[in-house]
Formats: structure tokens, C-alpha cells, sequence
């Protein structure tokens, strides 16, 4: 949908904010993203969504100055802010006064420039560096003074004295390039500072000089657990943003994959868990049944991880002959093997006790966090958009969004196992009766989406998936934001671990289940 | 049954014809420790097949089969690069500490190792305070794993240095216990007297019958927790430490490790089963003679290690199955619910005996 914005001046922004937070119960901060208005200056977005209406306000803000852009912080009114600041700090440079944390997120701290600003040249301000990249202890707070200049204090992370231990980037339990900070005392963590940034490929800046069609490709390759649901946000934006309608074929087929993606990262996470709780031979359970849902998707896309499914106005290619045997096949092999997870591992003692109770978050603190999917709905959060907003098939289907009121890692682990069943109860419901009608909707040899802003989002595997598209009426867009699920979740690994021990970090990480690619785009 | 000192009385007698007596001690003392390394390597490269395939089975994977019929070289392969493989000296580490930890872990289990009954006059250590002395070498190794958490000056080795020492140090209650709960029902602590024994009354488990069953539960659980093996491996919980103590190793002195580790897990089914399965002892049903005349043809050291690959296919069973425990969950484990049960266990034992209740 063109999204329509509400602009407020830099100097009124945090009053507002707090207003919408307060009288309009605005509590949830969709989006925070920053985009290069030219001469105008930098441009920087919120979506702001109350969880109680579900009435949504976009907000912009403009600064001005180029040279030194700043912003009042909205991270004290919304925790999440914290993390997406950073991120519109690092690739624009705008300082966002009284931010506790002003460092770079994804770049390493000693580099030039702010690469998605247009008249930015990272390629000649950075050239290749051989040396280890710097981490500093401390950071940078900035205020504004009332004469306009900026000072600014240090805020420390850690003090000299504490016993840092790095998890990560190389950790079996990070689940991929992931680099925990984590100070100790004793085996009780203190802090959790996460790096990021070991997979940053600047996804953003690359589609920014890629055509519409050409941009499809890169999204397979972030949330990899997620790839339909990612690929299908994409497509859906642009769908949107242009009119075009697909077809009832297209919509539920888009349905029925989106589901098995997210069966096949459900189990990805049963398994990872277990590995990481010591459970290895559940571990391979998961693995076993994960291959059908691998074969299956093989047989009709071709690739198993990467799949490259979806396409601006329909999908690569009709379903395969055996597709619907296929599934049908699967739905009780996956409800068998669901039995033995439970029996294997759910029920056990020792998983019991490693679970319940560790990491608890309460619904106000991942609201604020922004931690969508099931880490939110393990604490109350009723926030599936299959329900909130459905989209394609899925109004037409009958399932229950499950949550907990619990919010510990046990909670977390059951939402996911019982969103297996929902998923298995979506696709039998609409396997029978996919209708016939066109895979691919006739659309023009280059692609031109209208000019204006545009939002979508789909329930990714691990959370609300959206993308933001600022079309300038060319056949590549002007700036693209993608809505992370896993960033707000890494942020969330602070609070939920402080106070617990080392192997609840590995539990909480684990159960959170961020994959790295998606945080770190 | 087959008494294997006659083989050993006759290398004796042998070597005294021609040697005088010191010489005589020492060239047996030198066939001892050869034949004990042998067999301590040879276990090794076994177990491990053992565990590889059993592993396998579980997981609903075939296990090694590309080396050798069904796999059976891939050990022998993994041996020979492991001893190939540099041993990586690194800066900022105690060396003389770091390259001694895995000789005192190795050398404590080989020493644990040489107690075991084989058979009948078959043992290499074997004296008055047999099970004493069990506890004493075995708990050696802590030292050395201490060590190399130290030695290797590095963090995760130092965390599962100290979760080792504390989960060590607090399971050998557990199994003092049990063991002074066996002691009590034989009155000795020789090895060899108490499977003696066990041939000529029975098995300790069934003599004993209720808290000796207690006790073997107990032993078995405390005993997996000494070997640090699932669900008992958070000293090198691969998923929050990466490898634990011996993060910092490579080459032997990491295969050290490794070796002590799968012969602690041996050993510690040796030892349950010489004290409550009978060690070499035949399994005899009163009254049934022709069933205990087949029984008996069976050779000792036959009996010894069925019995002992039995306890070792439980504890790999349990480990390939459970999830890990977390540090406080092991500690609250020991010394709220086993250390308490097993005194009692102790002390019921203890009656039991006092007033003749028992096989």
C-alpha cells in the first residue's frame, strides 16, 4: 500500500512520539528507517502500530543538514529504536541525540563514510584492510545543546575488569557468523553486547542499482529459513505498488509454500535446539523429516535452500504433476515424526529443566523489543499477520495462532511445535482445491513500479517479514528497507540472558531462533 | 573355569630358572605395562567403532562404512591421522603445565585400567585395598584436566576446567558411597577376593537385592558423570564451550583426551561390573546344574567383557538420547538427591547385614 506520512520537524519529534505512545497507545515500532532525500536532506521513516487497535500512523522526519544531520532518540520511548538507530547511523550518519549507543552496527568502527548516502564512494574511502577490525569497549553518547552545537560523553560497555568471553563469530551455537561479547561473573552473564556485521553484503545497496526482477534474487538469501516468505513479501510490495492482481492459482500455491517453509524452519529449529541442548540423536530426527520438505520443494523449484519461487506477479513455474501426491504423503510422516519430538524430547526431564522458566520476557518488553513470530506470541503477543492482516489464502482457511502466556524458552520451544501442526492443518485444507487459473500474470518486459513509498509484510518464519519500497518511478528502486526478523530478536538476547547462566545463553539463543543472513542483510 | 595363574605362575617359575628374583620382577613388570598399553589401545580403537555405529543406529544413520568392510579400518584411519597431526605449541600458555595435563589424565586411567579382573587369576594390580585404591588413581585425573584448563590460558578451557573439578570432585561422593555400600556386604576390599566371592554366593546384585540394586543405579549415573559424558559432558559442551578443558590441544596430547575419555567410559563399566555383576563369574541359578556346567565352560574373560559391553551399550544408550544438563542442575543432582539416597542406601545396607538379611 502507498504509504501516506505525517511529517514532524526534528525539534518536535520526541514530544510527539511520546504523545502517540502515551494517548494513542502507539506501542510498537514496525519500522525505523532512514533514506537519502537529496538536497532536502535525510529523510528518516517510523511506522508506528498500536497493538491494542491495530490502527498504524507513519511518521517522517526530515534533517536538513547534510553535513551533520541529527535527530532526537525516540530509543527511550521504544527499546527496539536502540538497534534500528544504530543501523541509520551507520549507513547514513545521523546522529541520533541522546542515544545511549552510537556506534557503528554492521561496518567495522574505522570506516569511511556512510554508504547509503548517494554521493557516498565507499569503494575509494575503503580500500582493502589486511588488519583485524577494531572493537572498542566504549561508546559515544551525543547531545544536542540548546545552541545547536553537539557534545558529546563516553558510555562505557565494558569495564576493564570484566571478563569478557567472545561467542562467536566461530561457535557451534550462533548458528552461523554470529559474535556475542559477553561479560561473566562466575558462569552468570552480566552483558550480551552482539556484533554484527559478519554477513552484511549491503543487500540494501545493491538492489538500489538492480532492476525489479533482478532484486528477487538476493532475498532467497537472507532469512534462508525463510526464503518463500521473504521472496513472496518482495513480490508482494511490488504487486501492490503496481495493481497487478494474481491469479487464485498463484495466491493459494504461494500459501501452501509459505507453509511448508515454515514447517521445514520450524523443524530446522527443533533440530538446532536439540543440538544445542546436547540432544543429538533429536537432532537428526529433525534432519530426516526436513529432507521431504526438501525433495518436495526440489521437485518443483528446482533448489532446496535458495529457491527462487515467487516472481513479480506469479510464481517461476507451475506446481510439479507429483507435488500434491508429494504433500499429501508428507502431512503424516511429519504428524509421526511431530510424536516422536514429543516423546524424544519435549517430555524429557532434563529439557524441562533447561527450558522453563529461563530467558523470560513479559509481553510489554517484547512489544517494545519488536520481537515478532514466536518469541512475541510465547508471551501473549497476539501479532500473526496471517490473522491480523491476512493475505492470499489465508482468510480462507481455518487455523489457531497459538501463544503462551509464559514467555520462557519452554513456551517459545511449544509455540513453534504446535505452529507445526497449524501449517500441516493449513496446507491439508487447501491441497485439494488448488484452482486452476495462471501461474504467471502477463506483465510488461521491464518492470516500473509508480512513484511513492510502499509497505508490506508477510509472517516470515521467525516474525513479521516486510519490505519498505521508495520508487522514484524507475525501472530500479530508490531506496529499499527490509523489515529484519532476527535483528530485534538479537537485541532481545541482553535482556533475556542477563543474570542467567552461560548454557542459558545457548538455550535462549537457540529458542529465539534468529538466523544470522536476516539480521545482518 | 580356567585359572589364568597358572600361565603366570609358569612364566614365573620360568623366568626365576634362568634370572635372579629382581630381574625376574622387572621383566614381568615390563611385559605388564606392555601388555597394558596394548589392550589399553586396542579398547580404544574398539569402543570408539562401538560408539560410532551404536550412534549411528540411534540416529537413524548408518554409522562408518566407507573404510574397510563395514568401516571397520575408519578408526585405524583416525589414529593415524590424529598421530600425524602437529602438536601446535602456542604462545601465552604454561607449557610445562599445558603439555603435562594430558599425561596425568591418560596415565590415571591407565593405572585405574590395570585393577580390572579379566579373569580368574587374571588381574595385574591386585592387593588388600583394591577399591581404595581405584578411587585414588581414578580421581587422579581431575588434576589434570584442572591443568589444562590452566595451563592452556585461554577462557573456555578455563569455565570447563572449573565445571570438571566441581563435577568430579562431587561425584566421587557418590560413588565412595556406593562402593563402602559393596564393601560392606563382602568385607573386603580386595578385587580379586570380592569376585571370588561373587562366583562362590553369587552376584553382588542379586546377594544384596534392594539397596545393591540402588547402589548400581546410583554408581551408574555418578560414574557417567566422572567419565564427563553425556548428559554429563558440560566440562566440554560443544555447544556453549566448544571443546571444553581441551579446546586448546591438538595432535596426541588432544588424542590423550580423547582416549582416556572412551577407557574412562570402560573402566567405569569394568568396575560395576566387578563389583555388582560378578566380574568373571559365570551366571549360576541354584538347582539348575546342567545350565551351570554351560555356564561355566564359558571362559571368564568372556563373561567379564559381555558383562562390561553390556554396562557400556547402557551408558551409550543414555547418552545418545538425554539432552545436557546445566551445571546447577548436575550439583543440585549430586548432592540433594544421590549423595543423600545413597546414605541411607549405605545404612540400609549396613542392617541388612547386621541381621543376616541377605543372599
Amino acid at each position: 500500500m502507498n504509504l501516506v506520512f505525517q511529517t514532524i520537524a526534528p525539534a518536535e519529534l520526541h514530544q510527539e512520539m511520546l504523545r502517540l505512545r502515551q494517548e494513542k497507545k502507539m506501542d510498537f515500532l514496525v519500522l525505523l528507517t532512514a533514506e537519502d532525500l537529496g538536497e532536502e536532506g535525510f529523510g528518516v521513516v517510523y511506522q508506528l502500530e498500536s497493538t491494542e487497535t491495530g490502527e498504524q500512523v507513519n511518521i517522517k522526519s526530515v534533517c536538513p543538514n547534510r553535513e551533520q544531520p541529527t535527530l532526537p532518540t525516540v530509543s527511550d520511548i521504544w527499546d527496539i529504536a536502540h538497534i534500528y538507530e544504530r543501523e541509520a547511523y551507520d549507513f547514513f550518519g545521523i546522529i541520533f541525540t541522546g542515544h545511549p549507543d552510537m556506534r557503528r552496527i554492521y561496518l567495522r568502527e574505522d570506516w569511511v563514510g556512510f554508504p547509503l548516502r548517494k554521493d557516498d564512494k565507499p569503494e575509494e574511502q575503503n580500500p582493502l584492510k589486511m588488519d583485524n577490525a577494531p572493537l572498542s569497549d566504549d561508546t559515544t553518547c551525543y547531545e544536542l545543546q540548546p545552541d545547536g552545537t553537539l557534545t558529546s560523553h563516553k558510555n562505557t560497555i565494558f569495564e576493564p575488569e570484566d571478563y569478557v568471553v567472545n561467542m562467536g563469530p566461530q561457535h557451534p551455537s550462533t548458528h552461523g557468523v554470529l559474535h556475542f561479547r559477553v561479560a561473566l561473573n562466575g558462569e552468570r552473564i552480566k552483558r550480551v553486547d552482539p556484533v554484527l556485521g559478519y554477513i552484511h553484503r549491503g543487500i540494501e545497496k545493491m538492489n538500489e542499482s538492480m532492476t525489479y526482477p533482478q532484486m528477487l534474487a538476493l532475498t532467497d538469501r537472507m532469512d534462508y529459513l525463510g526464503a518463500m516468505q521473504n521472496r513472496h513479501a518482495l513480490c508482494k510490495v511490488i504487486e501492490e505498488a503496481m495493481g497487478v492482481e494474481v491469479s487464485d492459482r498463484v495466491k493459494v500455491i504461494r500459501t501452501i509454500m509459505d507453509e511448508l517453509q515454515r514447517i521445514d524452519s520450524h523443524i530446522l529449529y527443533f533440530s538446532c535446539l536439540c543440538q544445542d541442548l546436547g540432544a543429538t540423536t533429536a537432532f537428526l530426527y529433525g534432519f530426516r523429516d526436513r529432507e521431504k520438505v526438501l525433495d518436495i520443494f526440489e521437485e518443483t523449484c528446482g533448489g532446496r535452500l535458495i529457491l527462487n519461487y515467487n516472481t513479480i506477479g506469479g510464481v517461476m513455474a507451475d506446481i510439479h504433476p507429483n507435488f500434491v501426491k508429494r504433500v499429501k504423503e508428507f502431512i503424516p510422516v511429519m504428524r509421526k515424526g511431530l510424536k516422536e519430538y514429543h516423546d524424544i524430547f519435549t517430555g524429557n526431564v532434563i529439557a524441562h529443566n533447561r527450558m522453563e522458566g529461563v530467558g523470560v520476557l513479559s509481553k510489554e518488553q517484547v512489544i517494545k523489543m519488536g520481537c515478532t513470530g514466536g518469541t512475541g506470541r510465547a508471551s501473549g503477543w497476539h501479532n500473526d499477520l496471517r490473522k491480523l492482516r491476512p493475505y492470499d489464502a489465508y482468510d480462507r482457511v481455518e487455523f489457531k495462532e497459538i501463544t503462551f502466556t509464559e514467555g520462557d524458552s519452554f513456551a517459545r520451544y511449544m509455540v513453534r511445535m504446535l505452529e507445526i501442526e497449524e501449517s500441516l492443518k493449513i496446507i491439508e485444507q487447501l491441497i485439494d482445491n488448488i484452482p486452476e487459473g495462471n501461474y504467471q500474470e502477463k506483465m510488461k518486459p521491464i518492470i516500473k513500479v509508480p512513484e511513492g513509498t510502499f509497505y508490506a509484510a508477510v509472517e516470515g518464519s521467525r516474525g513479521q517479514f516486510g519490505v519498505f519500497l521508495e520508487s522514484k518511478g524507475d525501472k530500479s528502486p530508490y531506496r529499499v528497507h527490509y523489515r529484519s526478523t532476527g535483528l530485534p530478536l538479537v537485541y532481545a538476547m541482553d535482556t533475556a540472558c542477563r543474570g542467567n547462566l552461560i548454557a542459558d545463553l545457548v538455550t535462549i539463543g537457540g529458542t529465539f531462533d534468529y538466523v544470522v543472513p536476516d539480521i545482518d542483510r | 573355569m580356567f585359572d589364568f595363574s597358572v600361565i603366570s605362575q609358569w612364566l614365573h617359575t620360568l623366568l626365576l630358572s634362568f634370572l635372579p628374583e629382581w630381574a625376574t620382577i622387572l621383566v614381568e613388570s615390563v611385559i605388564v605395562a606392555l601388555v597394558i598399553i596394548t589392550l589399553y589401545a586396542v579398547f580404544a580403537i574398539v569402543l570408539i567403532y562401538m560408539e560410532r555405529k551404536i550412534c549411528g543406529f540411534f540416529q537413524c544413520r548408518l554409522g562408518p562404512n566407507r573404510v574397510g568392510k563395514w568401516g571397520l579400518l575408519q578408526v585405524f584411519a583416525d589414529v593415524f591421522k590424529m598421530l600425524q597431526k602437529e602438536i601446535i605449541k602456542m604462545r601465552q600458555t604454561d607449557r610445562f603445565l599445558h603439555d603435562l595435563a594430558p599425561f596425568f589424565v591418560v596415565t590415571a586411567s591407565m593405572v585405574t585400567f590395570a585393577c580390572l579382573p579379566w579373569n580368574k587369576g587374571g588381574h595385574m594390580i591386585d592387593f588388600n585395598i583394591g577399591i581404595f585404591f581405584i578411587l585414588a588413581v581414578s580421581s587422579v585425573s581431575v588434576v589434570g584436566i584442572l591443568l589444562a584448563g590452566w595451563g592452556s590460558n585461554s577462557k573456555y578451557p578455563i569455565i570447563g576446567a572449573m565445571r570438571s573439578g566441581a563435577q568430579i570432585i562431587s561425584y566421587e561422593l557418590s560413588i565412595g558411597l556406593t562402593m563402602l555400600t559393596v564393601i560392606c556386604l563382602t568385607g573386603t576390599m580386595q578385587i580379586s577376593e570380592i569376585v571370588q566371592q561373587q562366583s562362590e554366593l553369587g552376584w553382588n546384585i542379586f546377594r544384596g537385592h534392594l539397596p545393591m540394586v540402588i547402589a548400581f543405579i546410583i554408581y551408574l549415573i555418578a560414574g557417567n558423570a566422572e567419565c564427563n559424558r553425556g548428559p554429563f559432558d558440560l566440562p566440554e559442551a560443544e555447544s556453549e564451550l566448544t571443546a571444553g578443558y581441551h579446546t586448546e590441544y591438538s595432535g596426541m596430547h588432544f588424542g590423550y583426551f580423547y582416549l582416556a575419555e572412551y577407557l574412562n567410559l570402560f573402566i567405569s563399566a569394568g568396575i560395576a561390573t566387578t563389583v555388582f555383576l560378578g566380574g568373571w563369574a559365570p551366571l549360576h541359578i541354584s538347582g539348575l546344574d546342567g545350565f551351570n556346567g554351560v555356564m561355566d565352560a564359558v571362559p571368564g574373560i568372556v563373561w567379564f567383557l559381555g558383562k562390561t559391553f553390556f554396562v557400556v551399550f547402557l551408558l551409550m544408550w543414555e547418552r545418545w538420547t538425554l539432552p545436557r544438563l546445566r551445571i546447577d542442575n548436575i550439583l543440585t543432582l549430586e548432592w540433594k538427591y544421590l549423595m543423600p539416597i545413597s546414605m541411607l542406601n549405605l545404612v540400609l545396607m549396613a542392617l541388612l547385614v547386621a541381621y543376616g538379611l541377605y543372599f
